[in-house]
């Protein structure tokens, strides 16, 4: 299987991928509205300023895992809604392509998630975000919904391509993300510069962001068409 | 295929797990003994040590039993055969696992607020042990998925490979996260540990009879697997006879 043929697959699949989602406006009217009633819901829970600044990039995170959720569940859903992954496979076309464009539809829309949440962590938290720690909170997010998206399709098209699985996705998926939640949320403690910290001191975990992200990525290329294979 | 590898269910009952399970009965005795009456408290921490006797077992067959799933789902993946038995024995093995990592929780968290004064320290071997335990819970509930039995092994044999690429990257960044967090180490009994003689043995032999509860354990569990797939396959053969009878080709 030529690269170049993957690479088509793969832009094809996501840009189909990110039309359904333009046109039907989940994002904007469900999933982005969910995201932050959670940021709403945890002042809330903890009810102090002080804190909820310290601990804001851990609440982003967070937030975001939840949001993915709820992206990869409406992604496959597609897929299996008038079993059009059937349609998919029995094209001929490369697994891989297929995964690597569900995970790039996948990255955008979480980066999208995530620039509103930390909009709303800026606002509602009070943090602050100078030069050097905007760089790296844009790096940070990127490889961060690289890391969640390249497990998420692989367990999304487990738990979601057949019906009565959706319970399953969580399941397999928040204990896997540990480490992207950890890199992550010490990456965006130094971008806001919680507690003191500086912004230089993110990029050791931006760089274990991308090894998780390039790890996740390569075996789910692998594991992604024998899963779904069915 | 599955059909020729399930229609013949093997014996339950072997001379070898026989002998095996009255060395697993014998030896547990001889544990309980050893760890309750014969060895020596400890100087620090009192007869709470003697957990220690279960629980450095437990967490031993915990692990064996994953590295053991994870090369048979390995093994079921490159055999060109794609043998149904070694997916259940990834099975049977997992599900043993799981049940001896919850007991390694419990009977570390009781030890841990005897000798640390809390059931819980966000130690990275701790964190870690409950990721373990969660996914394969997770590697559990992905084998009850249904579809049939080919399907269901290569599945979860993905997913088992899956979990042992995970479990080191969550070891690590949480020894990472650690690092930076925690400044004083929860009061940690003496780091070289001088053992006694008897206590040492014990703690050895504790090892060995686990590991043989594990064997017995497993080859038993995988036998009711190969059972329940070969009933599953049985009736599957007497709907299409049944079929059959009626005339109606199939």
């Amino acid at each position: 299987m030529s690269a170049s043929r993957i690479v088509g697959v793969a832009r094809a699949v996501a840009s189909k991928d990110l039309r359904i989602e333009w046109r039907s406006r989940v994002m904007t009217n469900q999933v982005l509205p969910f995201a932050a009633i959670v940021m709403v819901l945890f002042a809330f829970a903890l009810d102090n300023d002080g804190i909820l600044q310290r601990v804001a990039p851990g609440l982003v995170w967070m937030a975001t895992l939840f949001a993915s959720l709820v992206v990869v569940q409406r992604s496959f859903a597609v897929e299996s809604a008038d079993s059009a992954i059937d349609a998919l496979r029995l094209a001929g076309v490369p697994s891989q392509g297929v995964y690597l464009g569900k995970v790039a539809a996948l990255v955008v829309q979480l980066v999208v998630c995530e620039a509103v949440l930390a909009a709303l962590a800026l606002i509602l938290y009070r943090v602050n975000v100078d030069r050097h720690g905007a760089v790296l909170l844009v790096t940070t997010c990127i490889l961060g919904s690289l890391g969640i998206a390249a497990l998420a399709a692989v367990y999304g098209g487990l738990s979601v391509a057949d019906r009565g699985r959706e319970t399953l996705l969580p399941l397999l998926l928040l204990p896997a993300l540990a480490p992207v939640l950890i890199g992550a949320t010490r990456a965006t403690e130094s971008a806001f510069g919680s507690d003191g910290a500086r912004a230089a001191e993110g990029w050791p975990w931006v760089g274990l962001l991308a090894v998780f992200g390039a790890i996740f990525l390569f075996g789910g290329t692998l594991g992604f068409g024998p899963l779904t294979d069915e | 295929m599955s059909n020729a590898q399930t229609s013949v269910p093997p014996p339950t009952r072997t001379a070898t797990t026989r002998n095996l399970g009255l060395i697993a009965i014998l030896g547990s005795v001889v544990l309980a003994l050893l760890g309750l009456f014969f060895t020596a408290e400890d100087v620090v921490q009192g007869s709470s040590v003697r957990i220690m006797y279960v629980h450095v077992p437990t967490a031993w067959v915990a692990y064996l039993a994953f590295v053991f799933t994870a090369v048979c789902s390995a093994g079921y993946l490159r055999g060109k055969k794609h043998s149904l038995n070694l997916d259940r024995l990834a099975g049977a093995s997992a599900e043993v696992g799981v049940i001896f990592m919850g007991l390694t929780l419990v009977t570390g968290s009781l030890w841990g607020r005897l000798s640390w004064g809390t059931y819980w320290d966000w130690d990275p071997r701790l964190t870690t042990t409950v990721f373990l335990f969660v996914t394969y819970v997770g590697y559990l509930a992905v084998r009850g998925l249904g579809g049939t039995q080919q399907q269901r092994a290569k599945r979860s044999a993905i997913v088992a490979l899956f979990a042992v690429i995970e479990i080191p990257l969550v070891h690590f960044s949480v020894l990472l996260w650690r690092s930076l967090h925690q400044e004083a180490t929860v009061l940690r009994p003496n780091g070289d540990v001088r053992m006694d003689g008897l206590m040492l043995f014990s703690l050895v032999f504790g090892v060995a009879v686990f590991t043989v509860i594990f064997a017995w354990l497993v080859l038993h569990r995988n036998r009711v697997l190969a059972l329940v797939d070969a009933v599953e396959m049985r009736g599957i053969d007497a709907a299409l006879a049944a079929r059959h009878a009626e005339g109606v080709p199939t």
